[in-house]
């Protein structure tokens, strides 16, 4: 079976935080305990979605010590595929559900002498539980700059400052306030590492911006979970099990993969972890390659592509699998 | 469960020996009548109940007596424990994830108690009753690292995740086949397979390296490697090859079938939890060739993996000049008969 272990679970609390984001709190449903994590580590949520089946992932924001539960923060997608608007208007208090024993693409470098995190929206999450992490072991020298298009819609924004006063700073968007991305890259101590999670924009600045100080490659680290993007359906076919499938507009090419009864491998579900890598034995027509996992030579070759984000538009393909 | 402990040595008279049993069980790496190097990993779950693979971390015969042998090694050099300062986090999810194992597994022998972060530990072989706080070191005699494998069969590499790539970066390494922790601590991956020859060229290392970052907590991994050693010594360190590399010339026809040993290692793969690192435990058994050839299957295949060996991979493993010696004892117990596949001793 591929993809991380699973656990059976109870939603045992639906929050509501702000008009986007609702917070979800998970227990085993058979009474045990949870699995330890490390702070950035995410869950990969089951859903089933009026017949289609959905897997999404989602950082883990409770303490990485807290066995009892674990507690995700989903922000509504009105424009996606459906997954996070599944989890805002049909997941209730006392429902079962499945989700994946935690895995972690984002970890931190236990080496760094300082962490600074940079935070854009909903990709607050995983700093959450990272700053639990650090704040417990009493080694937590860090600072978070959080960027947030409105007060009110600033999520944890107001208990961050009410905990860590000298570390949290925040920015609204529509104050026109902006984080001081040069000031704060300079006279860091040696040792220091940066994290970002957020959208691509800031990713990329904040990263290309890191590099031209002369920031190290191994000082910077990023989270970017890539939604499935909708897309033209296609047809493909699987040359070992020998069925064609046809991909619906909603649907990724992994989905369909899996729901023609293929135990395909997986983890991230979101571009970045490699596990579902495919090769392509024949194509006609063009990749939309929207992982960051394979390089950019790979992506111009046509031989690979990552079946949980990526497309095709043409007209034939066929994958090893 | 009932496992007798022997009282047996690992230097000087040399008085380790395997019961029927423990023969039995002896981990036999070849399915088939020849080997290569592959990616020959599997899933580490149960297999055959009392087999080596059936629990996380197996204790056997000859625990008590590995566990004195290791104690001595670490009075005589101190640095075959290393602990660079960001594993400790790691090394309390390895105290938590065999001290958890052992109790589950043996109940007769470990007990786990945790109140909170109050621990207490009961170790029955070894006589040790000790309470403490998990994640505060002060409140044990060692290291978490060093505290938990200086009770545990097998050494432990203790490995940092960074960068796509894997950092030796602590360990406990006392049951070596010649590689030295205090020279590979802080290499990489790649830096500390760089010895080894023709698995390269192969892209081995690649796709291992692969399979490893992926593995996930709850899911461990397993493989097999082996080698050869002369008088059933654990500590084969490059340290002291001064002490035992010479111990390769007392072969003769005479006492090969006695002295010349069958070196597997049983290596594991765990994902840790809080470091999100992961611990590589190597387990060392030792079997020699008079014992190895009481089950005819063995007998057969052991002697055509050995004579079909690539001579790189018998020099590397440091038998090519003793090879001659070692097969012409082996043929008389080849009688061409075919072998059964798979690794099984009676199947």
């Amino acid at each position: 079976m591929a993809g991380a272990a699973k656990i059976s679970v109870k939603v045992i609390d639906v929050v509501e935080v702000n008009e986007l984001v609702k917070r979800f709190k998970f227990e085993r449903t058979d009474g045990g305990l949870m699995p330890t994590f490390s702070g950035g580590a995410h869950t990969v949520v089951e859903m089933n979605d009026q017949g289609t089946r959905r897997l999404n992932p989602y950082s883990l924001m409770s303490s990485p010590t807290d066995r009892s539960a674990y507690t995700i923060s989903v922000r509504r997608d009105d424009e996606g595929r459906g997954g996070s608007l599944y989890l805002h208007n049909h997941v209730k208090p006392g429902m079962e559900m499945t989700i994946s024993n935690p895995v972690n693409l984002f970890s931190l470098d236990l080496r760094a002498r300082k962490h600074i995190f940079f935070a854009g929206g909903i990709g607050i999450t995983p700093f959450l539980s990272q700053i639990k992490q650090l704040s417990a072991a009493n080694n937590g020298h860090f600072e978070l700059h959080y960027a947030v298009r409105t007060a009110s819609l600033g999520s944890y924004a107001d208990e961050l400052l009410e905990h860590f006063p000298n570390n949290v700073d925040v920015y609204h968007d529509d104050k026109d306030q902006q984080i001081p991305l040069d000031k704060l890259l300079e006279g860091q101590p040696l040792g220091t590492h940066i994290y970002v999670c957020g959208p691509k924009g800031m990713i990329n600045w904040i990263l290309s911006g890191a590099r031209k100080a002369g920031w190290p490659e191994q000082a910077l680290h990023y989270e970017e979970f890539l939604a499935p993007e909708p897309g033209k359906a296609f047809d493909v076919e699987l040359a070992v099990t020998g069925k064609t499938i046809h991909v619906k507009e909603q649907q990724s090419l992994l989905e369909a993969i899996e729901a023609a009864g293929v135990d395909a491998p997986y983890l991230c579900r979101g571009g970045a972890c490699g596990m579902c890598e495919t090769q392509v034995i024949r194509s006609e027509g063009d990749f939309i390659h929207n992982d960051h996992w394979l390089t950019d030579e790979e992506h111009a070759s046509g031989e690979k592509i990552m079946p949980c984000v990526s497309r095709f538009d043409g007209k034939s393909l066929v994958l090893d699998r | 469960m009932g496992i007798e402990f022997n009282k047996e040595t690992y230097r000087g008279d040399y008085t380790f020996t395997n019961s029927p049993t423990a023969i039995k069980r002896f981990p036999f790496p070849f399915d088939k009548d020849s080997y290569m190097y592959a990616v020959n990993m599997e899933p580490h779950t149960p297999v055959r109940e009392g087999s080596v693979y059936y629990n996380s971390f197996d204790v056997d015969e000859h625990y008590v007596s590995e566990m004195a042998d290791r104690a001595m090694v670490l009075d005589e050099d101190p640095l075959r424990c290393q602990s660079l300062p960001h594993m400790e986090l790691a090394g309390w999810d390895l105290l938590e994830l065999i001290m958890a194992a052992k109790a589950k597994d043996y109940p007769d022998l470990f007990k786990l108690t945790c109140d909170g972060d109050k621990w207490h530990w009961v170790n029955k072989p070894l006589g040790i009753d000790e309470t403490f706080t998990f994640m505060d070191a002060s409140t044990l005699p060692y290291g978490p690292m060093e505290y938990i494998t200086r009770q545990t069969q097998g050494d432990f590499c203790l490995l940092d995740q960074r960068e796509e790539n894997l950092w030796m970066d602590a360990g406990m390494i006392t049951t070596q086949a010649d590689w030295s922790l205090d020279f590979d601590i802080g290499m990489n991956f790649f830096e500390w397979h760089a010895p080894v020859p023709l698995a390269h060229e192969k892209g081995i290392f690649i796709r291992a390296l692969k399979f490893l970052l992926n593995i996930q907590q709850g899911a461990p991994a397993r493989r097999l490697n082996w080698t050869m050693t002369v008088n059933p010594l654990l500590d084969t360190s490059p340290e002291n090859y001064h002490k035992w590399g010479i111990q390769k010339t007392t072969l003769t026809p005479e006492n090969v079938g006695s002295k010349q040993y069958l070196r597997v290692e049983l290596q594991s793969f765990f994902r840790l939890p809080r470091s999100n690192g992961m611990v590589f435990p190597i387990r060392c058994y030792l079997i020699k060739l008079e014992d190895l050839v009481t089950y005819p299957k063995w007998a057969r295949r052991f002697h055509r993996v050995i004579r079909d060996l690539p001579v790189e991979l018998a020099t590397y493993k440091g038998f090519i000049d003793n090879r001659p010696m070692i097969l012409d004892y082996l043929a008389q117990f080849d009688d061409g008969a075919e072998t059964s596949p798979g690794v099984w001793p009676e199947d």
